[in-house]
């Protein structure tokens, strides 16, 4: 077998980003799992190791721990080239609404994070002029609401950011990928009353992310309601929208 | 996390309110078994109650990872959860195919063993638990012991078959079987009547798989018509020269869901047979050999997910029974002509030969086993009630596995193992720590 990509998932604890790491193995990736406590994460280590016979390695990775992160970037070795952010926390909006540590921590963990890191990897990608950036973003991005702007505020940055990466790096052969996943069946919305036709499970975005890094998509919703539900509701005009509850 | 669910089986019948937690270490599990009435849960491919605990259901899908692959010889290690098709996703491209399968890929290890699964090699190979090499399973302290055929002996011994009430089984070593394509070599074989079935079945018992499907509705000289598909794992040199390179690459099966609960006028006495008649000649048309991938040879029904759908929402029932040789032709003309009378065909009549079998609580023993289903509806159990009893007056058994309304006392009558089961679980207290809602109502 010729040599694949290793593939680094920022985030590997998640639901998503175990998902994402079990489909590129299954292609014959070698894995690094970046997360907290990554010790804690053997079982999944030994689990994708067995399942489809590559290499796959752990590492220590805070994404608040902004001051850590180039040394993170300079130890990895052998250095990844494709890079998954799974990184972002949902938070509680109204407890964000009036703590500012609380809404802080969101607005870190869902934009400065995330950015950050990728922002590190974009530029060594681009000295070596090859490379896949992936970024979980979200539909809370697409436009603000009531219910959960502080989280939505940060994913609309981190979207942003994905955006405007990808436009400078266009021509340094490496390719920035946004995921928009919709709901998705996790731990984080465990307890969450969702409508079945619009929540994809964690292996559905797996497979959608796996796709678009073969056929270099640049945005992609998981479920392609998504993409129409965010049209209609991005073009509902302001002056309605604000007296909606959506 | 807890939730408070209707929780069924694969026939979705019968239903019950009930509260499901999913763990997902064995510290999670720990928190949970010291609550009396609990039972674990796989994928939910029992057919009836078996997996809906009488308080309790311990959901062990998210303890799903594989721990080891030991090559040299083929030994698996894993969590419960890890479902038999997880396994041939990973080790049929290595060469590596379960030396057991039921005809779903769709159940999870620890399953598996709770209900010692058969498959089309049971006359050669045994039940799913003769390749088990140890399990590790929690009793309700929390304490867990690994069993195996040389240690903790008793606890494998009642584990192997015993429908997750001796305690959670974690995890299980397994042995694979060494396979050098995915595909396997069939051989359908027609039999006008039940008598040259069971004549063509015992004269062929020297394949490897051997399964037949028997029309339920066919009377008179023609009862018991059956297809006998007779199977081997294809050899590098079974295969055309062009696949030759790629041994274990077969073809993608679309996959289909069914996407609704069928009305329940769907599934009539016309459909059913104009389905069995047409199979019948569908098969007589197909008869002798082919190369078959491993998914269409095995799993022919997951190719369609949430087929169970096709019974309504008011679900069905299995009844698979198994008879001893000497009885077998007797006791299956008598189920076979009450079936065709009732005029409740099945869609799946399934026959299988067993092989001889010596463990404590498993299924199968040496004869014909049967398996038919039905819409769960009042005229069903009544059927099956009599069912019942032709198997009670041949002296054959019931797979639990499949059983959703057994009456207790035909149970202990059947299969004096059960009763001995119970006296274990009494005396031990597990009767209280661990079980379902078929094991209360059969008095396990």
């Amino acid at each position: 077998m010729t040599d694949l990509a290793p593939v680094l998932i920022l985030g590997g604890r998640s639901d998503i980003g175990l998902a994402i790491a079990h489909r590129f193995a299954r292609a014959g990736h070698p894995i690094v799992l970046a997360a907290r406590n990554a010790e804690t994460l053997k079982d999944e280590q030994n689990d994708i190791a067995v399942r489809y016979n590559v290499t796959v390695a752990l590492t220590e990775f805070d994404a608040l721990n902004t001051a850590q992160m180039p040394d993170f970037v300079g130890q990895l070795d052998p250095f990844p080239k494709i890079i998954v952010s799974v990184i972002g926390t949902m938070g509680d909006q109204s407890a964000g609404e009036k703590d500012l540590d609380a809404a802080a921590q969101v607005m870190r963990a869902n934009y400065e994070g995330p950015a950050l890191i990728v922002g590190l990897f974009a530029q060594r990608l681009a000295e070596t002029g090859n490379g896949t950036i992936i970024g979980i973003s979200s539909v809370a991005g697409d436009r603000g609401r009531a219910t959960n702007y502080i989280y939505g505020s940060a994913k609309a940055g981190f979207t942003a950011y994905l955006s405007g990466l990808r436009n400078r790096l266009a021509d340094k052969g490496v390719h920035v990928i946004t995921v928009k996943p919709g709901f998705v069946a996790t731990q984080m919305t465990a307890n969450m009353d969702l409508p079945q036709a619009l929540t994809a499970a964690p292996t559905e975005v797996a497979e959608k992310v796996f796709q678009a890094t073969q056929s270099r998509r640049n945005i992609i919703y998981v479920r392609p309601i998504w993409w129409l539900i965010m049209r209609i509701i991005c073009a509902i005009p302001e002056s309605i929208f604000k007296k909606l509850s959506l | 996390m807890t939730r408070t669910t209707d929780i069924m089986g694969w026939g979705r019948y019968p239903r019950k309110p009930g509260q499901m937690v999913r763990p997902r270490t064995e510290t999670e599990i720990r928190a949970h078994v010291a609550q009396n009435g609990i039972i674990a849960r796989g994928n939910g491919r029992a057919y009836g109650d078996s997996a809906i605990g009488s308080a309790s259901t311990l959901d062990m899908r998210a303890m799903n990872r594989m721990i080891s692959f030991d090559d040299t010889h083929g030994q698996l290690v894993a969590e419960a959860g890890v479902l038999l098709g997880d396994v041939i996703d990973a080790f049929l491209p290595r060469g590596w195919f379960p030396f057991v399968t039921p005809g779903t890929k769709f159940v999870s290890l620890g399953g598996a063993i709770a209900a010692d699964v058969h498959g089309k090699n049971h006359h050669c190979d045994g039940s799913f638990g003769a390749f088990v090499n140890w399990i590790d399973v929690m009793d309700a302290a929390g304490h867990v012991t690994r069993a195996s055929r040389f240690e903790n002996t008793d606890l494998f011994a009642w584990t192997i078959g015993g429908m997750g009430l001796t305690g959670v089984i974690l995890r299980a070593a397994i042995r694979l079987r060494p396979v050098e394509t995915a595909w396997i070599q069939q051989n359908s074989l027609v039999a006008p009547n039940l008598t040259a079935a069971i004549q063509t079945i015992e004269n062929t018992q020297a394949a490897t798989y051997s399964v037949a499907w028997i029309d339920c509705l066919a009377k008179g000289k023609n009862l018991g018509r059956s297809i006998i598909m007779l199977g081997e794992h294809a050899t590098l040199s079974d295969l055309p020269a062009e696949r030759r390179d790629h041994p274990f690459s077969t073809p993608q099966r679309k996959k289909k869901t069914f996407p609704f609960d069928a009305p329940t006028a769907c599934l009539n006495k016309a459909t059913v047979k104009l389905f069995n008649a047409l199979y019948w000649r569908k098969g007589k048309q197909s008869t002798g050999t082919s190369l078959v991938d491993w998914d269409s040879y095995f799993y022919p029904l997951d190719a369609i997910l949430k087929w169970n759908r096709l019974y309504g929402r008011a679900g069905f029932v299995q009844f698979q029974c198994v008879l001893p040789l000497d009885q077998s032709e007797a006791g299956l003309t008598a189920i076979l002509t009450e079936t065709a009378a009732a005029g409740q065909g099945s869609f799946l009549a399934v026959l299988k030969r067993f092989g001889v079998q010596d463990s404590k609580l498993s299924f199968p023993t040496e004869g014909y086993t049967l398996a038919l289903d039905f819409p769960a509806n009042a005229k069903t159990l009544a059927l099956l009630d009599r069912l019942d009893a032709i198997t009670l007056d041949h002296g054959g058994r019931f797979y639990l596995a499949k059983d959703a309304r057994l009456a207790a006392a035909t149970l202990h009558k059947s299969d004096p193992r059960m009763s001995d089961l119970r006296q274990m679980r009494l005396k031990s207290g597990l009767d209280r720590q661990f079980s379902s809602a078929q094991s209360e109502r059969l008095l396990l």
